[in-house]
């Protein structure tokens, strides 16, 4: 227990101290997002990630926007299990056969406003599987998409950019 | 003890003839009649060896039927076992009732190739989902994979428990976290699990089919996007077997750099599983600790390769990004803090005993089921298997520079944490001594494209463990066939395996500790 509160103290709080070119980026960005989330979403987005076909890449970026360095929640943005409370759909792409009906289903479970935001290349437009028998392109080809953040994967500082430039409308 | 190849040719004997195609020569590849393709699984069953992989490929274009292969190993030996089914017959006796690894390629290659492994016991497709239709091939060079295939009704038949009291739950596609799409059907009695079946295939591509429309070097994109987690490892697999079919040598400081780029994907990888295992078992310290680490790692291979996860980095005949002399020490020293920060917190998730309450003893993957299944990675070196392509195959520089194995008995969750706890300082060690020894000199060569007709093998330890690829050129020099095994192409099964006797609750927790790729499987 001592070694654990003792490794707390000695980490610090590492959400400050961001590298210098990102610093100036994220502190902008988070104070538009704070800014919009509490007009918009009483203060929390709540956001269901679907990965709708994706490499995994896309997800372990999505991820680190959970990691104490960007750590999302500190502008009240939030990952849910479930749709039903998701104010946002994060989707990555691209969608595959296998997985458009699952898409279907979980965007019909999501309430209003229900936006939708394509990750990743492969959300915007199928990326380098194309389209094929079994990749059916970008998210859009299946659900209505409000904005798209492409990369290959995105960073997280884009992710996070890339969720204001939705709600921030 | 004899190898593979002698066993093979003094129970085969003549009936055996070698195929020149394929490269590098180290492997060997038998062409054997039909009938005569299980005494062949048998003679490589006696003589201890693990089924790597099997595939079906098509072979019309040269003029011939299809091309059924099963890859047999043995420590540093690969052997590939070759039979051909002619159009208007297209079927194989199985070798699953020899092989338990071959049952889901099998079904798979019934699935998208539309050859029969006659006599499996389980006629369910696999990663053909029950909506479509038979008859749709994608992996025949008669099918067109730019024509969308109709829905069918159809349903899957999961296993089912009855009994008092007996229920089941389905979980999946979407599942609960951040993560890849799958479907798991538990069959319970309260919280204690009687069966897990898997139902993958939600994130099927069309990858394999989707290699037959690139060129040779657009491949290693599609490659690293594979197991977007594993992008070093398989464009590098990718880049190995292709080079193999052309006799193309990158030169050393392009060698080193991959391996590098290897390690710190390794590292990368276990800091924020080894995070993501603490967490599953409500111990949420230690994931953001690793976490950050990771984080750490990653910046600086966006900073000297100009990628976090270094996506396309290698290519054919070398690597993209040289490293510079202050790139070297960056490593160097960030290697440093890393080692001391990682190995206070290792003492943390050591003497926890909560912690150790959850990970000991649960989602136990005995030694012989291991075997049995021939899973590969840190999920096999977790339950008694010495298998590290490093070590057993290596290529430069991990022909000089050699990680040492970390193998532990228990087979269970804090095995496999432990494995890779061990794996991330190896690979801290040998890191240092790539970048004491790295040779100078240019980071590529040119690559040309392989003539036709010709096959090239390559495997590769990922941080999940052994990657295959094996690519065939076309008539035309084009790419014909590209096989890709993820090593979760195998490890899936044990993952059923390992949950009996466990109990609902546990299962994230297990699943987590074996962390296999859903994308890597259903490509």
């Amino acid at each position: 227990m001592l070694r654990i509160l003792h490794q707390i103290f000695r980490t610090g709080i590492v959400t400050e101290p961001l590298p210098k070119e990102v610093e100036a980026e994220i502190g902008i960005v988070g104070a538009r997002l704070e800014e919009a989330i509490i007009k918009r979403f009483r203060r929390s987005l709540t956001i269901r990630m679907v990965d709708a076909g994706s490499c995994n890449g896309c997800e372990l970026e999505i991820h680190a926007l959970n990691n104490p360095i960007y750590n999302c929640e500190r502008f009240g943005i939030h990952f849910t299990a479930s749709p039903r409370f998701a104010d946002m759909l994060l989707v990555t792409g691209p969608v595959s056969r296998n997985m458009e009906i699952a898409l279907r289903r979980t965007y019909n479970a999501t309430p209003p406003p229900k936006l939708v935001v394509a990750v990743g290349d492969c959300g915007c437009n199928g990326g380098i599987f194309d389209e094929n028998y079994a990749s059916l392109g970008g998210i859009g080809k299946i659900i209505p998409v409000d904005a798209t953040i492409p990369g290959c994967p995105p960073k997280p500082v884009d992710l996070l950019k890339g969720i204001l430039r939705v709600i921030g409308r | 003890m004899s190898t593979l190849k002698e066993s093979f040719t003094s129970k085969l004997g003549t009936d055996a003839r070698q195929d020149g195609n394929q490269y590098p020569a180290s492997v060997t590849v038998f062409h054997v009649p039909r009938e005569r393709f299980i005494e062949a699984a048998r003679a490589m069953k006696t003589s201890d060896a693990r089924l790597v992989a099997e595939w079906a490929t098509d072979e019309t274009l040269f003029g011939r039927g299809f091309d059924i292969l099963a890859c047999f190993a043995k420590g540093p030996e690969y052997l590939i076992v070759k039979t051909e089914a002619p159009v208007e017959d297209p079927a194989f006796p199985t070798l699953t009732k020899k092989f338990v690894a071959a049952y889901r390629f099998e079904r798979q290659i019934r699935s998208l190739m539309g050859v029969i492994p006659a006599g499996h016991p389980d006629p369910r497709h696999w990663i053909k989902h029950e909506d479509w239709p038979e008859d749709a091939w994608p992996l025949r060079k008669s099918f067109d994979p730019s024509k969308p295939i109709p829905r069918v009704n159809g349903e899957y038949n999961f296993i089912k428990a009855e009994g008092e009291g007996v229920y089941e739950i389905p979980v999946g596609p979407v599942h609960a976290g951040i993560i890849e799409p799958g479907h798991f059907r538990f069959q319970a009695v309260g919280e204690d699990i009687l069966n897990l079946e898997e139902k993958l295939g939600y994130v099927h591509k069309g990858i394999e089919k989707r290699f037959e429309a690139l060129s040779w070097t657009e491949g290693v994109k599609l490659s690293g996007r594979v197991s977007g987690d594993t992008t070093v490892a398989h464009a590098l697999a990718y880049c190995r077997a292709i080079e193999a079919m052309t006799g193309c040598n990158p030169p050393d400081r392009a060698l080193w750099l991959r391996a590098l780029m290897l390690e710190r994907e390794r590292i990368a990888n276990h800091l924020g599983d080894i995070g993501a295992i603490c967490n599953d078992a409500a111990f949420a310290f230690l994931l953001y600790q690793l976490s950050r680490l990771r984080e750490v790692i990653l910046r600086t291979n966006d900073r000297l390769f100009g990628h976090r996860f270094m996506m396309d980095r290698v290519i054919p005949g070398g690597v993209a990004n040289d490293i510079t002399p202050d790139g070297v020490k960056e490593i160097l020293s960030e290697l440093d803090s890393l080692s001391g920060e990682f190995e206070r917190l290792i003492v943390i998730y050591d003497e926890n005993p909560s912690l150790e309450d959850r990970v000991r003893d649960t989602g136990i993957l005995t030694p012989g089921d291991a075997k049995e299944l021939g899973v590969v990675g840190f999920v096999a070196r977790a339950s008694s298997q010495s298998l590290d392509c490093r070590i057993l195959s290596p290529f430069p520089p991990y022909d000089r520079i050699i990680p040492r194995m970390a193998v532990l008995q228990t087979g269970d969750v804090h095995a496999r944490a432990w494995v890779r706890i061990e794996e991330v300082r190896e690979s801290i060690r040998i890191i240092r001594e790539m970048l004491n020894t790295l040779p100078e000199g240019k980071i590529s060569v040119r690559f040309d494209p392989p003539p036709a007709d010709r096959a090239g093998f390559a495997v590769v330890e990922g941080w999940r463990g052994e990657i295959v690829y094996w690519v065939q050129s076309g008539p035309r020099g084009e790419i014909n066939r590209c096989m890709v095994r993820d090593p979760s192409s195998v490890n899936w099964l044990a993952v059923e395996q390992a949950i009996h006797g466990n109990i609902v609750p546990d299962f994230p927790l297990c699943n987590k500790s074996f962390n296999q790729s859903y994308s890597g499987h259903d490509l």
